[in-house]
Parts: C-alpha cells; structure tokens; sequence
C-alpha cells in the first residue's frame, strides 16, 4: 500500500475518485429527499445535460467566439506588453517611476469598469477584448522587465566581448534569457484575459460561453446550467494546464 | 587598519553614491509628475476637442466635482457599507476555511497530493460563472454575494496557507511534539506564528479576489452596494460620475490591499 500511495498518480487519482464519491452521496441525498431537488439538481441530470447543451446550444460555435476574444486580447497583450516591458528596461528612470503603478493597476478591480466600456466600443466582442486586454496587460508588462532585468551579468558581459551591437545583444542575449519570465507573464495575462473574457460575457450578456451561462440561468434551466458552468470550467482548466506545459517546456531555455 | 586616504576614498565613494541616488530620485518624481499632467493634458485636450463625444471622455473639472458630490452624498456611504460588509465577511469565511483547508493539504503529504492540484487548477478560473448557483442556494440578497467572495478567497488562502506549512522550520514541529503539544496547541502556538507571512499575502490576494468578484455580482443583481451604483449611474448616463465612482472604488482596493501588504511586512 505504501509503495503505492509514493506513486505520482495514486494520490491525484484518489482524489477524482473522492470527488466522484461527493457526486453519488449528492445523488443519493436528492433522490431520498434529504437535499432540495429544486436547488440542486441530480448530478446524472447535469451529465445527460452536458451532451444537450453541447448540440443544441452551439457550445462549440460559442467557445470559438469566446477563443477567438480570448485570442484577439492575448496577441494584443503580448504585442503591447513586451515592447512596454522591454522600453522600461532599458529607461531605468521611466522603470522606477511607473512601475509600482503598473503593479497597482494588475490589482485593481478593472473588469468593473464595464459599463465605460460599453459605452466606449458598443455592445460587441470590441468592449470584451478591450477590456480583457486591460485587465491582463500588467503581468506581461512586468514579467518582461523583471525578466531582461535578471539577465546574468555573466552573458551580457560575453555580448560584449564580442563587440555586439545593441540590437544584437538584444536578440541573442538579453531576449532569450528573458523568455522563460516573459512566458511566465504571457501566462498570467492569458490567465487574466480568459477570466475577463467569460466575466464580461457572462455580465454584458454577449459573446460566447459566459453568455450561454447567463442564458441558461434565465430560462432556469438547471442541469444545463451546471453542465454548461462545469464545462466552462473544464476548459479553463485544461487551459491552464496547457500553458503550464508550454512555460515549463520553455524552462530549459534559462 | 586602514589608511586615512583609504577611509576618505570610501567615504568619497559613499557620497557619490548618495548624491547619484538623490539625483535618480529627482529625476524619478520629475517623471512621475509629467506622467500625471501629460495624461491630465492630454485628457482634457481630447475632451475639449469635440474630437470624440464629450459625454464618452468628460472633462477632468466634472469628474473632480463628481468625486467630491459623491464623497458628500449619504448614498455613497450607504452603499459603501454595504460591499465594506459583504467584502470583510466574504474574507473573514474564506480566510477561516482557506487556512484550515491549508493547514490540512500542508500537513499531510498524501492529501496534500491528492486534493491541492484540484485546488490550484480551480483557483484561476472565472468565478463569477458560479453567480446563478450562489443565487440558488442563497437567494438574491446579502449572502449569494458573501458566499461567492468567501469562494473566491478561499484558493488563494488555501494554497498559500499550505505552501507556508511546507516552509515551516522543522526544528519549531520538533519542539511541538517533544512538549506533546495538541493539535490545536500546534495549530495555535507553532503552524499560525510560523507561517503568519504566507497566510497574510494570502488574505491580500484574497481580499482583491473577494473584492471584485462581490462588486460583479452587485452589478448583476442588487438593488444596494457599490457595484449596483456603477449600474445605477450607467443606466442615467452620468459619465463623470461613473468615472468619479470607478476612481474611488479602485482607490479603496488599493488602500486595502497597501494596508493588508503593510501589515503582512510588520
């Protein structure tokens, strides 16, 4: 049993099954009457309505708007944010005058500032990807500086001997020893986007996936509800666990 | 010992470095300061303009009076109390549950692995999604928003409570156990004190999740809260006032979140 328990899948595994366990005790309490049906539906009701939900509400038509959101807003990132994160390296001034405001903005409750931007770009993907972009933009920013700034002194000094220009010792130097930080903030921002891109959906009531959720909540619909919540957060999950992959692939690069 | 032209070469040395550091941080305020009135600039510039419909970006003097017009208004204050209430009992739930739930995944290697990347995978993903369950089994009032802020806290004071058990010196368990110590006296005088750090950047983040998320659900459905004013003031279409709300509302998130970090530094 010991040496079954020091396997890296038995304790994981033991865990789905727990959750699983959770799954029939909720099922047996709703079928005996000891749990409101009416505020919880059967777990077997939310599986069947997985599969309803998937063909009659166009769940893949709606993650593909949602992707592409998700997609528009993290190529922005990533295309404003490394530059930005790159100019404060190298204007140290500009780095210790604007970066604790930078890191302020990372934490400040942005996705309320909803209604500003529908007014702004209209009710439509534009205020989604807007204001995902906003709300992500400060990870990849400062992952970026930290990144270019922690470069061993050691191989800028290698750059140098070589008599490298600037642009040189940018892209051979400097950029690959900063990639895996950078990756790092691409996958905070990306984090940060897809939370604001279901948010604003789910709020605003447009879009893709956050929408279907409003949607089925106001038709009262309840297992699909919990079908489409679970598969939403299915996907968030295996996105994550996606770019987790991608940065520690990335690793060996430092 | 060292010679007296070593002692003012190093003393020479110091001063420079002083006087680099205050010129850096003239040099740093002076950037700061044309950051604000460029902005400030430029903002007013565009409003002035015509260029773009001037209700979209108002001037700078009406969102300053609309600060102020809120500031005074017992609305404000009302519904202020409101999302203060719902935010600190959000926190105070989820910060109980997280730091137990913490303390169990950190203390038991084998739950520990079982249960904590479940916990790490859900921590990120959109809660607000969960709005319409919290709905269901807590109704439309007060409690739906509390229970999903305590939800929101909860993951990130669980995962940092349980990583502050693993950074735990060892030696402090050891003595625990010789004095046969009880779970809860080791909860209380050696886990707690030990990981106070952990569990206070914990709160911090938990206290911003909590935060924004009872703020969302005001939005979505209320009739009181800060939240339920953003919608209130966008659907009469008072710009310089929904800015005005908005720089307040992200001044108080950065206040709590600068005075729980200042705690967890004391």
């Amino acid at each position: 049993m010991s040496s079954l328990i020091r396997q890296r899948w038995f304790p994981v595994t033991f865990g789905g099954l727990c959750f699983v366990a959770v799954g029939v005790i909720v099922e047996a309490l709703l079928r005996l009457g000891i749990l409101n049906r009416y505020i919880l539906p059967f777990p077997s009701e939310v599986l069947a309505a997985m599969l309803r939900v998937i063909e009659e509400e166009d769940m893949i038509g709606r993650l593909g708007v949602s992707g592409l959101e998700m997609l528009a807003s993290g190529l922005a990132v990533v295309l404003v944010g490394v530059p930005l994160g790159t100019l404060l390296y190298r204007v140290r001034v500009l780095r210790l005058a604007v970066e604790d405001w930078i890191a302020a903005l990372a934490a400040a409750p942005i996705v309320l500032a909803f209604p500003l931007f529908l007014v702004i770009f209209g009710r439509g993907m534009g205020t989604v990807i807007a204001l995902a972009f906003c709300f992500g933009l400060a990870p990849v920013v400062l992952k970026t500086t930290e990144g270019l700034v922690g470069t061993r002194q050691v191989l800028i000094n290698v750059g140098k001997s070589l008599n490298m220009s600037s642009s040189q010792m940018f892209w051979k130097i400097l950029f690959p020893a900063a990639l895996p930080s950078i990756f790092t903030g691409i996958r905070l921002s990306w984090t940060f986007c897809l939370i604001a891109v279901i948010g604003v959906e789910f709020l605003v009531n447009i879009g893709g996936l956050g929408q279907l959720i409003n949607d089925l909540a106001e038709r009262y619909d309840m297992p699909a509800t919990y079908a489409a919540i679970t598969f939403v957060i299915l996907v968030s999950v295996l996105f994550f666990i996606l770019l987790e992959r991608l940065e520690k692939w990335l690793q060996p690069a430092r | 010992m060292a010679s007296t032209g070593e002692m003012i070469l190093k003393a020479s040395a110091a001063d420079m470095r002083r006087g680099r550091a205050s010129r850096e941080a003239r040099i740093v305020l002076t950037i700061r300061l044309a950051v604000v009135g460029v902005f400030f600039l430029l903002w007013e510039s565009v409003s002035r303009s015509g260029l773009i419909f001037q209700d979209v970006v108002p001037s700078l003097f009406a969102i300053g009076q609309s600060i102020i017009k809120l500031l005074l208004s017992a609305e404000f204050w009302k519904n202020l109390q409101v999302t203060a209430f719902e935010t600190l009992t959000a926190l105070t739930i989820g910060a109980i549950t997280g730091v137990i739930a913490g303390i169990v995944l950190g203390a038991n290697r084998f739950i520990g692995d079982a249960f904590e990347p479940y916990v790490y995978y859900l921590s990120p993903t959109p809660r607000i999604i969960l709005f319409p369950i919290m709905i269901m089994w807590f109704g439309i009032g007060l409690a739906s928003k509390i229970a999903l802020g305590a939800l929101s806290s909860f993951f990130s004071i669980a995962l940092s409570t349980a990583a502050g058990m693993r950074q735990i010196d060892k030696v402090l368990i050891r003595v625990g156990k010789s004095f046969r110590a009880t779970s809860w006296q080791m909860a209380t005088k050696i886990y707690l004190p030990a990981m106070r750090l952990p569990v206070l950047n914990g709160i911090r983040l938990g206290f911003g999740t909590s935060l924004i998320t009872v703020l969302l659900a005001e939005t979505k459905l209320s009739n009181q809260g800060l939240g339920y004013m953003v919608m209130s003031i966008y659907n009469r279409f008072d710009m310089a006032g929904l800015y005005a709300l908005l720089v307040i509302v992200f001044a108080i998130a950065g206040l709590g979140n600068m005075l729980i970090g200042r705690l967890a530094r004391e």
